[in-house]
């Protein structure tokens, strides 16, 4: 790590949201993500970058312990929400997730209407009391998902009815409902076209006023355009993190110039 | 390899590849085509035996006449006590009907001179003497009255009418002459004899080997419709959580695996292994009356299980695990997901294979036989729950009964018997077929 970012992190400390310290990640006997150390700090974009199979989306799963849900999946070292250790033997996955919503790279709308789609989770967590609380918490999150004035005329019609870019923004208007502190997006706009990725990546930057979103990514001008912190992996590792501008303006590991220059990945 | 180059070829002819392809292709839909056509001409065949001989078992030969009950022979003590009278058995009843038809015949001015008076009472079947004695029993006021009676006309009667008995086959039968016949003519030219719907066939029970024309599939079918109602209770529950718990939240490890390969032999145990096992366990052990629809149910339940439970893990597990991640990253629990979001997608093919195990189970004869419920059963089962404990017979059985016996008019009632079978399958598919519309249009 250079001098500056030290600096940064330091004057950043009290906003850090998610700490991770010397994660390591085996699925059976392999070692998939090696001596991760990462601080996402609060309502900033993190993106995640890296060749397919490097270990980032791993590493963003086990930040709400997805993971949990792999056969032969083992998580070490320590992750922090809140200078909590989510696993620690205390912790309920299912409270971890209320807090940590996940988006995933393919629309998965439940099989329902938009309405209940959205209102699933508030509903299972008791978020709200009564049908109007709910009807404003569902309404809340469409608009902060800027689906609501595509939909309103027609929240009983099917989830799975709604274009792709549409199927996406109701799923984080699902993420988003349960009030969520951070946000989790497994390549949330590789299925979708460009002006269904533009409508996700604006969509990105305003949710940063509330939340701290990570991001994973394959694409390096999607990392540029929304986030504000980089974490470029290779091969399980960690190789560099820092400032977006940084990253890519000037790199200081030689793998990364070399992936963000296109010879490697 | 340096590419070979073409000469133009039109786009109008064929080359000799794509016709050989072609041909392969139009071979293989003939193949398809002949084989649907022998599976249809087959199911014909068998719908049209099947019919040919059973619906006649639907329409039966009544002689149709008024009796008036004689109170002296058949209350002799006068008192109208029902247990006295209890006593006049179906021989006095008998010689009441033999009476009254002679009279009628006598009105309607058919003469019977040329056959003995036996033969003339042959006509009836020897089930009518018990029906009077039970309408009479029922409502002594009847006695001293004249009542219209309406009785079964003997087996070799009706089947002389159904065009099963003839006139060259009664000269070599000791059962019936054709003189009789020709009185039967009579009889029903002149309105003493009729050919109706049969309801008897639908609800009494079965009846001896010298009466066919009065058995009937009543207890077999309440037998059976007991059976399926404790097996859909026992085997819809155990089977969907077992399924469940297998697919959903089972350690992937050797035990399951050795459960599972378990299920999938037992699926493949032929049915009558599982007769006696019921036999050993719920019979000789746990002290279960015989021939009960308590113990054939449990004995199917046995039988269905794995049958419910490998379509159901198969339609678990074909429900995409986007679904199960979507629901868990909002914060669901395991159950949560399991029940609000993958059960109801599974739920067409669970009922899919829930139907159709049930609809075998109904067919199921060879375990039923080692329980006891081939006996003759005469008394219908109480109503449940205490009627699951008594001795009832079951809709194959019934089959399998009525085809071990002489008398040909059996064969008529066991094709008709497959009939009524036939119609409940039908039935129960169409239900399958509803309620999975029902749950698909959810999505």
């Amino acid at each position: 790590m250079n001098t500056m970012q030290k600096v940064e992190n330091a004057l950043a400390d009290s906003e850090i949201k998610i700490g991770a310290r010397g994660v390591q990640v085996y699925y059976g006997t392999n070692h998939a993500l090696k001596d991760v150390d990462v601080d996402i700090a609060d309502k900033t974009v993190t993106a995640f970058i890296g060749p397919s199979g490097c270990g980032k989306s791993t590493f963003l799963r086990c930040l709400n312990r997805m993971n949990d849900t792999i056969v032969g999946c083992r998580v070490e070292g320590q992750i922090t929400l809140d200078g909590e250790d989510i696993y620690a033997p205390t912790v309920d996955p299912v409270q971890l997730r209320a807090r940590v919503g996940m988006v995933f790279q393919k629309p998965n709308p439940f099989p329902k209407s938009i309405f209940e789609n959205v209102a699933y989770g508030p509903r299972i967590h008791g978020l709200a009391r009564g049908r109007a609380e709910l009807d404003e918490i569902v309404e809340k999150s469409l608009r902060r998902a800027a689906l609501w004035d595509e939909v309103k005329d027609r929240l009983t019609a099917p989830g799975t009815g709604l274009s792709g870019g549409q199927q996406q923004r109701l799923c984080i208007a699902r993420a988003i409902a349960t009030a969520p502190e951070v946000l989790l997006m497994d390549e949330p706009a590789s299925a979708l076209d460009p002006i269904a990725t533009a409508q996700i990546e604006e969509l990105i930057d305003e949710l940063r006023s509330a939340f701290s979103v990570v991001i994973v990514t394959h694409s390096m001008q999607q990392a540029a355009r929304v986030s504000q912190k980089t974490a470029f992996f290779h091969l399980g590792s960690l190789v560099e993190f820092g400032e977006t501008g940084q990253i890519f303006t000037n790199p200081q590991d030689p793998r990364t110039e070399s992936y963000i220059t296109g010879r490697i990945g | 390899m340096t590419p070979v180059q073409s000469p133009r070829r039109s786009l109008l002819t064929v080359d000799a590849r794509t016709r050989r392809r072609n041909a392969a292709e139009t071979r293989f839909r003939a193949y398809g085509i002949i084989a649907v056509s022998l599976a249809m001409l087959a199911l014909a065949v068998l719908l049209y035996s099947v019919f040919s001989n059973g619906i006649s078992a639907f329409r039966q030969t009544f002689i149709v006449m008024d009796i008036t009950l004689d109170s002296a022979a058949l209350d002799p003590t006068g008192q109208r006590d029902p247990a006295a009278m209890a006593k006049v058995t179906t021989i006095g009843y008998g010689k009441q009907i033999e009476a009254a038809l002679v009279h009628a015949l006598e009105a309607k001015g058919i003469s019977s001179a040329e056959i003995s008076a036996k033969d003339v009472s042959a006509l009836i079947s020897k089930e009518s003497p018990a029906q009077l004695r039970n309408i009479v029993l029922a409502n002594p006021a009847l006695l001293g009255s004249t009542i219209h009676f309406r009785g079964y006309a003997n087996a070799r009667i009706d089947g002389y009418f159904k065009g099963r008995v003839s006139m060259e086959s009664a000269v070599r039968d000791s059962n019936i002459s054709p003189a009789q016949l020709q009185l039967a003519d009579k009889m029903r030219a002149t309105g003493l004899m009729e050919v109706g719907f049969n309801w008897g066939f639908l609800t009494g029970p079965d009846a001896s080997e010298l009466r066919p024309e009065a058995a009937g599939l009543g207890v077999a079918i309440l037998g059976s419709l007991y059976m399926m109602l404790i097996v859909l209770v026992l085997a819809l529950p155990i089977g969907v959580a077992a399924s469940i718990y297998l697919e959903e939240f089972a350690p992937q490890n050797r035990w399951t695996d050795l459960i599972e390969v378990n299920i999938a032999n037992l699926a493949a145990v032929p049915s009558i292994v599982f007769g006696i096992l019921g036999l050993a366990l719920f019979i000789n052990f746990a002290g279960l009356p015989q021939s009960a629809p308590v113990v054939g149910a449990l004995v199917l339940t046995l039988i269905t299980l794995p049958r419910i439970i490998i379509p159901a893990r198969a339609s678990l597990k074909s429900v995409p695990p986007s679904i199960r991640d979507a629901a868990l990253a909002v914060g669901a629990s395991k159950m949560q997901t399991v029940l609000h979001h993958v059960l109801p997608l599974a739920m067409p093919g669970i009922l899919t294979g829930l139907i159709i195990g049930l609809a075998q189970a109904l067919g199921e004869t060879a375990p039923l036989l080692l329980i006891g419920m081939v006996a003759f059963v005469r008394d219908f089962p109480a109503a449940p729950p205490e009627g699951f404990f008594d001795p009832a017979s079951a809709l194959p059985v019934q089959v399998y009964n009525w085809t071990q016996r002489a008398d040909p008019a059996f064969a008529e009632r066991a094709s008709g018997a497959i009939i009524v079978l036939l119609v409940f399958l039908l039935v129960i598919n169409s239900v399958a077929i509803v309620l999975r519309r029902r749950f698909e249009r959810r999505w």
